[in-house]
């Protein structure tokens, strides 16, 4: 996929309520065109925040937000050529489903004989066909996101933004509309921005995730990168599960980096660490291995506690010295060893070493500073 | 069985209570009504002398009468307009702004509701008479509109309670200006509760007495006749246009109530 060209660019974006709540902090973020990009994190980390402040609703603090390389920092939200969807919907109460559908080509002073057609158009496009002369309160919360989202796309915006738009929904209406939603995005080739908490729906819908935590970007890459190479210890226990290990970079070589850890040692292949520096260790289940021989370079020992079958997935525990439990997870029909007291490693590709203090630093500045 | 009988005799006593109720709260209309019809000539009006609709056609000869009526009538449209728009704003400017002292603003609103209207009537009279306000149809206007404001806020902010102003922004998302928000948007969906509002107003203007006898100077308005003339008995043809006002306020309250009917259901 060609995807290189920028279409939405936030440069050190900072936003500060009432002179001492730091929501968002120096955001960069570069969003391409016709992409699909996840704003992912947890209940109040500055995900509507940031959407608003591209939508025109907040103000940035400090930093510049780009559309098509031309700040808009001095745009009102009816100038941007970014629409929204909005979590409540938003749906205008008084009036019917083709007229909030209508507005805004009504206020863009489009011909009455091209609203019509392109509001049906539209209508079909999201599977209300019929539904053009229910007033809102007449309709399902499943048909309301539907026309929430075409009143949004009828102006063909460059930029769609949805702040959890199917958070309102029982699961299985979720499942159907996250698959309408891909394919509307593909079908339209509308670049999305898309915010939710909810790490599935980002994995399986996104072209590429951004991770934000209290107001930080932590990473932003594809869900692959995301979940394979998590860049720092809370994208890695965010996403996914994972076991971690924290310690001390004992040695570093040209292959690999050995780490202590409370009951033993490890390692993992990695670059830019530093002796002594505080570091964790995220394997995934599905990477962990174990087995009665020690392996070089792995000397934990521990002691399997129960494997069992999920359905297709064999799941065991084993428990290190220290009491902490080890999840390890493979397909059925792939083999576990014996039992009994053993090794864990794992290849050493598959352990993601991760500085741990860069942040706790820039975070006790941060508070140091705003105190 | 007994249980039955008791049952029969509670829905009795409910019958009955409800009847001297409804007695009680209709007795004096039908009164007025049927007063507007009797034949009577003679002070005070009283006793029946047979059905007549003359005093009907009397009303269009009472020209005191009649320019009072015009001037109630002038005085509730002019001071709804004007306590509508006022209210409306402040209300909507209450629920979206938020500054020091709010609170305050907020409960010094009742004041006006609850001040006994004998009070406010003196003090709007003491201030017209301060900064020079010729007593007439103006400080009338004034008077009315002062007492209706806040009744149209409280009625508009009812409606607000229940408002998100997100539509107010999804509204601006889709190209729509400030202005344009306002009328296509907040205004439409604030409907009911201004037309309520303004209702209350038109009403309370409507039939005011106490404030208007205070403020009035030389104009009458249809209440003040109605006072005046009770020492004499109230003239029949008073009691016809009464009923007439009746029969417009019942026209209004249905037309609204079947229009919001309507409305609902789309
Ligand atoms: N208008 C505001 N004034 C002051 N603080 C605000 C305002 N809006 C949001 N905040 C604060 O900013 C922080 C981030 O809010 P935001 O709505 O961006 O979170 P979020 O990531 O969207 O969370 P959620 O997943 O719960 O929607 C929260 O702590 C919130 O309390
Ligand atoms: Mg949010």
């Amino acid at each position: 996929m060609e995807r290189e060209k920028v279409i939405v660019e936030l440069k050190n974006v900072n936003k500060v309520y009432g002179g001492s709540n730091h929501v968002v902090r120096d955001l960069n973020l570069e969003v391409y065109e016709g992409e699909f990009l996840t704003l992912l994190g947890s209940s109040g980390c500055g995900k509507t925040t940031t959407l608003r402040m591209i939508a025109g609703f907040e103000e940035p603090t400090g930093g510049t937000i780009t559309v098509e390389g031309e700040s808009v920092s001095e745009k009102e939200p009816f100038e941007r050529d970014v629409n929204t969807v909005f979590q409540s919907y938003a749906l205008f109460p008084h009036m019917t489903v083709f007229d909030n559908v209508a507005y805004g080509l009504r206020m863009k002073k489009t011909a009455k004989g091209e609203i019509k057609e392109r509001v049906m158009h539209m209508l079909e496009l999201v599977q209300l066909g019929g539904f053009e002369r229910r007033y809102p309160s007449q309709l399902s919360g499943g048909q309301k996101q539907r026309v929430a989202i075409a009143r949004a796309l009828i102006n063909r915006p460059k930029v769609l933004l949805l702040d959890e738009p199917l958070g309102a929904l029982d699961l299985k209406l979720r499942k159907q509309m996250q698959m309408e939603l891909k394919r509307l995005q593909r079908k339209l080739n509308i670049t999305f921005i898309y915010v939710t908490h909810d790490q599935e729906e980002a994995l399986t819908m996104s072209d590429r995730i951004a991770i934000m935590n209290e107001g930080v970007l932590e990473q932003v890459g594809t869900p692959t990168e995301i979940y394979e190479a998590p860049a720092t210890r809370f994208v890695a226990t965010f996403i996914g599960e994972t076991n971690l290990f924290e310690g001390c970079v004992k040695e570093t070589s040209a292959h690999h980096v050995s780490v202590v850890v409370e009951s033993g040692e490890l390692r993992c292949r990695a670059q830019g660490f530093e002796k002594g520096e505080m570091v964790a260790i995220s394997v995934r289940p599905e990477r962990m291995k174990y087995s009665a021989e020690p392996v070089e370079g792995y000397s934990v020992r521990a002691r399997v506690k129960e494997t069992v079958y999920v359905g297709s997935v064999l799941k065991a525990i084993v428990v290190l010295p220290n009491g902490n439990e080890i999840k390890i997870e493979r397909l059925a029909g792939q083999k576990l060893p014996p039992d009994g007291e053993v090794y864990i490693y794992w290849d050493n590709g598959d352990g993601k070493l991760l500085h741990l203090m860069d942040q706790v630093f820039y975070r006790t500045i941060e508070s140091v500073k705003l105190a | 069985m007994k249980r039955n009988t008791r049952a029969a005799a509670g829905r009795g006593v409910g019958i009955l209570y409800c009847t001297l109720i409804y007695l009680f709260l209709f007795l004096p209309i039908t009164v007025v009504v049927s007063n507007s019809f009797n034949a009577s000539t003679s002070k005070p009006y009283l006793t029946w002398k047979g059905f007549t609709l003359a005093w009907y056609g009397r009303i269009f000869e009472n020209g005191p009468l009649l320019e009072s009526f015009g001037n109630t009538i002038l005085l509730a449209v002019i001071s709804t307009l004007l306590a509508t728009v006022v209210g409306t704003l402040a209300a909507v400017g209450m629920y979206r702004y938020k500054f020091r002292g709010k609170s305050a603003i907020d409960a010094l609103l009742y004041i006006p509701v609850v001040i006994p209207e004998i009070v406010l009537g003196i003090s709007l009279l003491t201030l017209f008479a301060n900064v020079r306000i010729q007593r007439g149809m103006i400080s009338l206007i004034l008077a009315h509109t002062t007492f209706s404001i806040p009744y149209v806020i409280f009625n508009v902010r009812a409606r607000l309670d229940g408002y998100d102003s997100s539509i107010e922004e999804a509204s601006m998302d889709l190209g729509a200006g400030r202005l344009q928000t306002f009328l296509h948007i907040t205004l439409p969906v604030l409907a009911p509760g201004i037309g309520g509002g303004a209702l209350l107003a038109f009403t309370l203007s409507l039939d005011d007495v106490i404030v208007s006898y205070f403020t009035n100077g030389q104009t009458m308005t249809f209440p003040l006749k109605v006072w005046a003339s009770i020492k004499s008995g109230v003239a029949p043809d008073v009691n016809a246009l009464s009923t007439l006002i009746l029969l417009g306020t019942i026209a209004l309250v249905v037309l609204t109530q079947s229009g919001i009917v309507k409305k609902k259901r789309g």
